[in-house]
């Protein structure tokens, strides 16, 4: 193979070989190699074994909890990330500044910190939760708060995408479609909404990918039920104490394959976005 | 590039609505009122919940529990932590920005998606991935304990957790930013016959350091926040390898009152911090979007 003709286009500029070395070491040694341990690990179960343990019913009640609670939360922050993301870029208002700056708080705020405040928040005596103890409705400790949890970590994700995507939009469309007799209903969903819907399916997917492997905002809300309100990673959280590293490893492997699966997933939808926007509405 | 984690900076033109094609009135009234409580009650509510929980003892227990000797030494490891993960990633973020940005090569698009990887992975896959390998049963464990070294359950072991999770976001940063500003300015200096340390420093840094800044705001709040992953590799030993967020945790999970005043009284520090976070990034955001020429396409500076 003629690697070093063929690898790299010669370049005036120097240094592409200390950098580059530099970023393949640290990124096999810090990256790469640690996780392939997580790979060769498992392989040294047999199949059996370790489809007895992905498929055990804790660990089966733990996944369609996590992903369907991350589903329903990233769906939550799709339909109102929209609306914060629409209000934001198109309208002018006091305060819309401080709207923008807020919207990243899940990113800045450590999640043991929101985890605890919402837990108290949608606690029984809580300020919100007071209110739906009332009607019957209990969030702490059930399915609901891991929903919470899970919408409060995904939310600047959607805002986040559509944003610059809104921008971009062209007033002249909308103005040809209204001057055509279209009403804004008609130019919503015709006109605006098929170039965003790429970007809007790409803030779901990321929203959905932070909240399958999220653990610190949950897992005091949830209250951790043995078979009820385990989110997945809990369960590895759990094996890894009780020193069952085979486990661990196993389930952790099943939450790893989904997660690499939604990222190549966000890769297509991001290069689908990008046609939809080259080839000019 | 894919992209779990936080977005990069982006352009901000001003809008040009029209009245033709704006919504009625009170529909923009109704969907600014949806946003607004929404808002409210998801983020501006969790926070005011932790100050008011943090004093609702009074400034006494407040500062009690902030100057107490765990606590402290909680604090101590989370400065470390970030210390050590900061300057670490931001010497590795510019080395693959400065190759990825500068440089055509092969493989250079799964390189970038490579880099990418830490903000796909569960924080407790990513504190389970080197208890596998440091750990007691781990592929080096036995070496380790056999030159009684431990990084498992000890400050090492919490530094290498927090370099991986904090790993992409200086590189991420920088590497849009540096490929949209091209490699002319850095040809015309090597003509000129500036050396490489030279070039970075006089051409490439001046133009790229708001990103860069705006990166080691990003890197820094991931480590000093972190908390699954770390919990994974700590132990909990309350005063020896506890950081700041497990700190917050131990208190809360004291179940008495006083506890977990204690808990949100820790928890408003980083509360504090992550208020500090985005104003710093707002304002980087403002200085960066006052740079921008309008209507042009290359963000910064000129050719």
């Amino acid at each position: 193979m003629k690697l070093s003709f063929t690898f790299k286009q010669p370049s005036v500029l120097p240094g592409f070989g200390l950098t580059f070395g530099i970023t393949l070491a640290y990124l096999g040694l810090l990256v790469l190699i640690p996780l392939s341990g997580l790979f060769l690990r498992s392989a040294t179960m047999s199949w059996a074994e370790f489809w007895e343990t992905v498929s055990d019913p804790r660990a089966v009640a733990s996944y369609r909890l996590s992903f369907g609670a991350s589903a329903i939360a990233a769906a939550i922050n799709t339909v109102f990330g929209f609306i914060v993301a629409w209000v934001l870029v198109r309208y002018r208002f006091p305060g819309r500044k401080l709207m923008d700056a807020i919207v990243d708080l899940p990113f800045a705020l450590p999640t043991a910190v929101s985890g605890i405040a919402l837990t108290t928040i949608y606690g029984p005596t809580g300020s919100i939760g007071r209110w739906l103890e009332a009607v019957g409705i209990k969030v702490a400790n059930t399915w609901l708060g891991v929903i919470v949890a899970l919408t409060f970590v995904g939310m600047p994700f959607v805002v986040r995408a559509l944003q610059p995507a809104l921008e971009d939009l062209e007033a002249e469309l909308e103005e040809a479609a209204a001057s055509l007799g279209a009403s804004r209903w008609q130019t919503f969903r015709r006109v605006i909404l098929p170039p965003l819907l790429p970007v809007v399916l790409a803030g779901f997917v990321m929203a959905f990918a932070r909240a399958l492997g999220e653990y610190g905002s949950v897992i005091f809300i949830s209250g951790n039920i043995l078979g009820k309100t385990e989110i997945a990673p809990f369960l590895i959280y759990t094996k890894l104490e009780q020193y069952k590293y085979a486990s661990a490893t196993a389930i952790a492997l099943v939450i790893l394959l989904a997660s690499f699966a939604v990222l190549l997933l966000i890769n297509l939808l991001q290069w689908w976005g990008r046609r939809w926007r080259t080839r000019g509405v | 590039m894919a992209g779990i984690a936080e977005p990069t900076l982006t352009r901000r033109p001003l809008s040009r609505r029209t009245a033709a094609t704006n919504e009625p009135l009170a529909m923009r009234l109704a969907l600014i009122g949806v946003s607004v409580v929404f808002l409210g009650l998801f983020l501006v509510l969790p926070l005011l919940t932790v100050f008011g929980q943090a004093f609702s003892h009074g400034w006494r227990v407040y500062v009690a529990s902030l100057t107490d000797r765990d606590a402290l030494a909680a604090m101590r490891l989370t400065l470390l932590a970030a210390a050590v993960a900061v300057p670490v990633n931001v010497v590795f973020g510019v080395a693959a920005a400065w190759c990825i940005a500068k440089f055509e090569f092969r493989g250079k698009s799964l390189l970038t998606t490579l880099i990418d990887l830490p903000f796909a992975v569960s924080p407790v896959i990513a504190g389970l991935i080197y208890v596998l390998i440091f750990g007691r049963n781990g592929w080096l464990g036995p070496w380790l304990s056999a030159h009684n070294i431990q990084i498992i359950f000890a400050v090492p072991g919490i530094v290498l957790v927090t370099l991986f999770v904090t790993f992409p976001f200086v590189a991420r940063e920088l590497i849009p930013l540096m490929q949209a500003q091209g490699t002319e300015e850095e040809q015309a200096a090597r003509a000129l016959g500036a050396s490489g340390w030279q070039i970075f420093r006089r051409v490439t840094l001046p133009n790229v350091k708001w990103g860069l800044l705006y990166g080691v705001i990003l890197c820094n709040a991931r480590a000093m926040g972190e908390f699954g992953a770390v919990s994974v590799v700590s132990g909990n030993k309350v005063g020896a390898t506890n950081t700041l967020p497990l700190h917050v945790q131990f208190l809360y999970e004291g179940s008495s009152e006083h506890h977990i005043a204690a808990a949100f009284a820790v928890a408003s520090v980083l509360a504090l911090l992550a208020i500090v976070t985005l104003v710093l990034k707002t304002m980087v955001e403002w200085k960066t979007a006052r740079q921008m020429v309008p209507g042009d396409d290359l963000p910064f500076g000129e050719l």
